[in-house]
């Protein structure tokens, strides 16, 4: 062994396969992955859902589900190959060398076990005694900033915010002190400040500890801020690979071009142009594709391409590219669907709002444990337009769009009108018209449609129950609204499990539509899909926005989102409003301390994370909210006593734009000058 | 927190106590007002009228039924169960004595059914797919649909008079010791362990499936422990939660099998007493025997809520956070 002192990569996958046994089928997932990590490098792994991503974590730890398994290749941790190892070897890289964090820390902590008790039992595998281990789980807790350990140790995992529960999954990961630490997913689900917060720490920590990372992430912003390098996986293969910074520069590879130009990113509107997306679908796992696998979706694709399979090629600066004409993809045409049609903003102005909630209040129990989920918020919508809502949980965005749809009834003295007429706090007492005016489309697809219904029967249900149409009328306005959200006549017979999360989120989109609504309540629309497919629910929900003028009350932690589709933002916290204007001046400032940290939190590809500003403390909890000014717990730009002391009263400018905070508008904050694309 | 839980016990107990006090009204309703006549019903259509008026009048039967089942549950908070016609004593030493039997017998239902059907469920688990789980799943499925009577005839051919390996008869000679009471009660267990078998078998394979593919248990192997620490700390005892739950209530639900098997095997429990009094229409002992049968079945499902709130911390701790 001539290289024997070097030491070998942390992570070493060579030409790695995975299948699946489905019906008796061996379907790939993987597809001849190949990469490697050095020590102390951090590496992302972006895709789609369906790319094959988790499978690479679960192959490295030998956890592949029982229909499952290696087909071909080397998975190697310190030089050593994995699959050779015996079961106490296993075990002994398990305990010791590689460490595990995955999506949905509620669940990855055994709910009838202490925390305490769980983050010791690292240690005890290591060889504590079980007093020591207790204590070195204690300092463990305060290594990954929970403060109070000793309190948390007594905790069960339901009593702990989402934020927390990870923070102690990280704790237990890296109590080891692990060679690789794998993240899978690690913030999918948590709020967009909270994951900063842990985007931070693990920054902070890889450098205390030293661990290689592979972190796994549909998330090209978290990637960018955190990673060294980056592999692009689609369908199973690796397309793309090279340094962070130069391949989100340049990208050499169609798809990751695509993905991206799919990101609402600054600059970009509903009403300037279109977002880019990514044509069709990735092919179904164990089709076989001659050529290239992108080629069907791939602006650039031609014969060759068709024919060839592309091989893994260099193309300088440590980057590599499946591609035939990595060379050519800045020259990848655009693919947006039609262009959105500009809206005519003119004659607008004098129309009556749609909504207005006036002194909106809902409190949850009685004091002292009153909940304050929403206090007197005051709030208008014109046809048409969009009002983007941001908070991070217990912010009472959620409670706000459940009384707008009478699932909860607000406080006395709260008012609510839809297009100038009183709403009712419950439904039963809500007119027909008004049921129909205003439709709600949810973050999960899932949960609001019935599985066993056809999508025909799914549209149409609504279109009876809405638009009050039946028999051949009812079916032209079914194939209407298929027609508006670029479905086709093949997928009315099918259910939803026979859709992708995008086709499914069209159906209810489409449901939602049927009575030809003035008002629709967007849930996290597009929270749980894929970035292609959320541009393309956006473009929707845009173009139909101009086509029928409906306005949209638009929730979302992705503030991309937000800014793309909203004229007008209102910010809450703890229920109360802390900043509402047109879209352009909340964003580009000068804005509420709050609103400046949440859009300093919100990863970015072009991001540099240093510059940021961090909200330390937890969100206070809503029976017992800070006195003074709601936020002054968190405020980085705290002024002083009167912050503590005095809750600042709303003020709008001209433009109508309102901000609550003791600062004069010309001390508070503004976003930086964007830098020309 | 803590006060929550207190004051979810105390609605439980208050809800308990009322659908007790309900049971006594109907079972009330039952054995006095229905039958009409109590006394022409015990001494029958062709009894002479006075004699019917008579024992009226020393059944206090012929007082107004409210005022009647005032002075029995009077009576039942006193401690005083009423009078047997059939027997001519008070009734409640006969229920005390009755219940002690038909405990020992479904203590020793619970001593067998509990551990074979945990054992059986975890293996099953462990082996999900696999022709043991299989095996295990048929055999459960089968054995809980033969009824009591049957099953109970087969074992007495084979045990008691085949193979002579247990005694026949459910009852002791009197001063046995606990070993020969424990054989002799082993034969009539059996029938309600075989339906009870598939049953605790089927909850604690579907619980261990559930823990065994849940996230917490990936985490705790990749912790890199030891296999047998994994399932005895982490999948175990998320498991066998609503198992639990499932056996506290089963126990009121043995009580009523108990009727056939007590009966088949001349058994001096609480189910054979029941019957014996509805035969000879002895109502004072028919309608305290249901209401200990029943207020035997609501306290188990009480534990069995007690048991779950206090075995799982989300539900010990309170809501969320
Ligand atoms: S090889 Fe051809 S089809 Fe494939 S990504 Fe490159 S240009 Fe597109
Ligand atoms: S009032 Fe004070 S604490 Fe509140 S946001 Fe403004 S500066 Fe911060």
């Amino acid at each position: 062994m001539k290289h024997a002192e070097i030491a070998p990569p942390v992570l070493e996958l060579r030409d790695v396969s995975v299948s699946y046994r489905v019906r008796g089928r061996a379907v790939p997932v993987l597809n001849g992955v190949s990469l490697s990590l050095g020590k102390g490098e951090v590496y992302g792994l972006v895709g789609e859902s369906g790319s094959g991503k988790s499978t690479v974590a679960l192959a490295v730890q030998r956890v592949l589900p029982p229909n499952g398994h290696v087909s071909g290749g080397q998975a190697l941790v310190n030089g050593r190959d994995v699959a050779a190892l015996d079961r106490a070897a296993l075990r002994r890289m398990r305990a010791r060398d590689v460490a595990m964090v995955f999506q949905d820390p509620g669940r990855a902590l055994n709910p009838s076990l202490t925390i305490g008790r769980q983050v010791a039992e690292v240690f005890e595998i290591l060889g504590s005694p079980h007093g020591e281990a207790l204590r070195r789980a204690e300092s463990m807790l305060e290594r990954v900033r929970i403060s109070a350990p000793a309190r948390v140790m007594e905790r069960y995992p339901h009593q702990l915010s989402g934020g927390m529960q990870q923070r102690v999954v990280i704790a237990m990961a890296l109590a080891k002190d692990p060679s690789l630490l794998i993240l899978d997913e690690p913030t999918t689900g948590l709020d967009a400040t909270i994951e900063a917060e842990i985007l931070d720490l693990v920054d902070t920590l890889r450098r205390e500890f030293g661990a290689s990372i592979l972190f796994i992430s549909h998330n090209l912003g978290a990637i960018a801020g955190l990673c060294d390098r980056v592999g692009v996986l689609y369908a199973g293969r690796l397309v793309e690979e090279g340094p962070v910074r130069s391949l989100f520069r340049a990208p050499r590879h169609p798809y990751t071009a695509g993905l991206l130009r799919c990101l609402p990113r600054p600059g970009l509107r509903k009403d300037l142009s279109p977002l880019d997306t990514i044509p069709g679908f990735p092919p179904a796992p164990g089709s076989i594709v001659a050529g290239c696998v992108f080629a069907p979706r791939c602006g650039l694709a031609d014969d060759l391409c068709r024919r060839v399979d592309p091989p893994l090629v260099p193309t300088g600066e440590g980057r590599l590219s499946r591609c035939h004409y990595a060379d050519r993809v800045d020259r990848l045409p655009h693919a947006g669907g039609r262009p959105a049609a500009l809206r005519n903003a003119s004659g607008e102005v004098d129309a009556p709002p749609v909504l207005e909630l006036d002194g909106l209040s809902k409190t949850y129990g009685v004091a002292p444990y009153a909940v304050h989920a929403l206090r007197d918020v005051s709030l208008r919508l014109m046809p048409g337009e969009t009002l983007g809502l941001v908070g991070e949980s217990g912010s009472g965005k959620s409670t706000l769009a459940h009384a707008l749809l009478g699932l909860v009834a607000p406080d006395a003295g709260s008012r609510m009108a839809l297009d100038g007429a009183a709403l009712a706090a419950e439904v039963r007492r809500r007119s027909p018209e008004q049921i129909k005016t205003l439709q709600i489309v949810f973050q999960n697809p899932d949960s609001a449609l019935n599985r066993s219904h056809t999508v025909r029967r799914l549209i149409g249900r609504a279109v009876t129950r809405l638009g009050g149409l039946a028999g051949a009328l009812r079916e032209a306005q079914v194939t209407r609204l298929l027609e508006a959200v670029r479905l086709t006549a093949r997928q009315l017979g099918a259910r939803p499990r026979q859709l992708s999360g995008g086709m499914k989120q069209r159906v209810a989109v489409a449901r939602a539509f049927a009575g030809n609504p003035r008002l629709v309540v967007c849930d996290e629309p597009t929270s749980a899909l894929d970035v292609s497919v959320q541009a393309a629910i956006l473009n929707l929900l845009a173009d139909l926005q101009a086509e029928r003028r409906v306005a949209y009350l638009l929730i979302s932690h992705d503030l991309g989102v937000v800014r793309y589709l909203s004229d007008w933002i209102a910010v809450l916290y703890l229920g109360r409003l802390l900043e509402v204007g047109p879209a352009a001046n909340v964003l580009d400032g000068p804005h509420h301390p709050y609103t400046e940290a949440l859009l300093s939190a919100a990863p970015s590809v072009a991001g540099e994370r240093s510059g940021r500003i961090r909200l330390t403390g937890a969100i206070p909890s809503g029976v017992n909210p800070p006195a003074g000014c709601l936020f002054h717990t968190r405020c980085p730009r705290r002024i002083g006593p009167i912050c503590d002391t005095e809750e600042p009263p709303l003020v709008a400018d001209a433009q109508g734009h309102a901000i609550r905070c003791h600062l004069p508008r010309e001390k508070l904050g503004r976003a930086p000058a964007l830098a020309p694309a | 927190m803590k006060g929550a839980l207190g004051r979810f016990f105390l609605r439980r107990l208050a809800l308990s106590l009322l659908t007790l006090w309900l049971l006594s009204i109907v079972v009330f309703l039952g054995c006095q007002v229905l039958p009409g006549d109590p006394a022409r019903a015990i001494l029958g259509p062709l009894a002479d009228p006075r004699a019917v008026a008579a024992l009226n009048q020393q059944l206090g039967s012929n007082r107004p039924p409210v005022e009647i089942y005032l002075s029995w549950i009077g009576g039942l908070l006193t401690g005083d169960m009423g009078q047997s016609y059939a027997y001519r004593a008070p009734v409640a030493p006969f229920i005390g004595h009755a219940l002690v039997n038909s405990l020992k017998l479904a203590a020793m239902v619970f001593a067998i059914v509990v551990p074979i059907g945990i054992g059986a469920g975890v293996l099953a688990a462990l082996r999900a797919g696999r022709p043991l789980d299989r095996m295990i799943s048929v055999a459960g499925l089968s054995l809980t649909v033969i009824p009591e009577f049957v099953s109970s005839i087969a074992l007495i051919l084979v045990f008691a008079v085949l193979l002579r390996w247990l005694p026949l008869s459910a009852s002791w000679p009197a001063g046995s010791g606990p070993l020969v009471q424990i054989q002799h009660l082993i034969l009539p267990a059996l029938p309600l362990v075989i339906v009870l078998f598939g049953y605790i078998a089927r909850m604690t394979r579907a619980g261990m499936v559930e823990a065994l593919s849940a996230d917490y248990t990936r985490t705790a192997v990749l912790k890199g422990l030891p296999w047998p620490t994994v399932l005895g700390r982490h999948v175990l005892r998320n498991a066998l939660l609503p198992t639990i739950t499932v056996i506290a209530a089963q126990m009121g639900y043995a009580l009523g099998g108990l009727v056939v098997v007590e009966t088949l095997f001349r058994y001096q429990g609480i189910g054979s007493l029941v019957l014996g009094a509805a035969r000879a229409k002895d109502f004072a002992m028919l309608q305290a025997g249901i209401l200990t049968v029943g207020a035997f079945f609501i306290a188990t499902t009480l534990v069995a809520d007690l048991l779950t709130t206090l075995l799982d911390p989300r539900l010990r701790t309170g809501g969320r956070r």
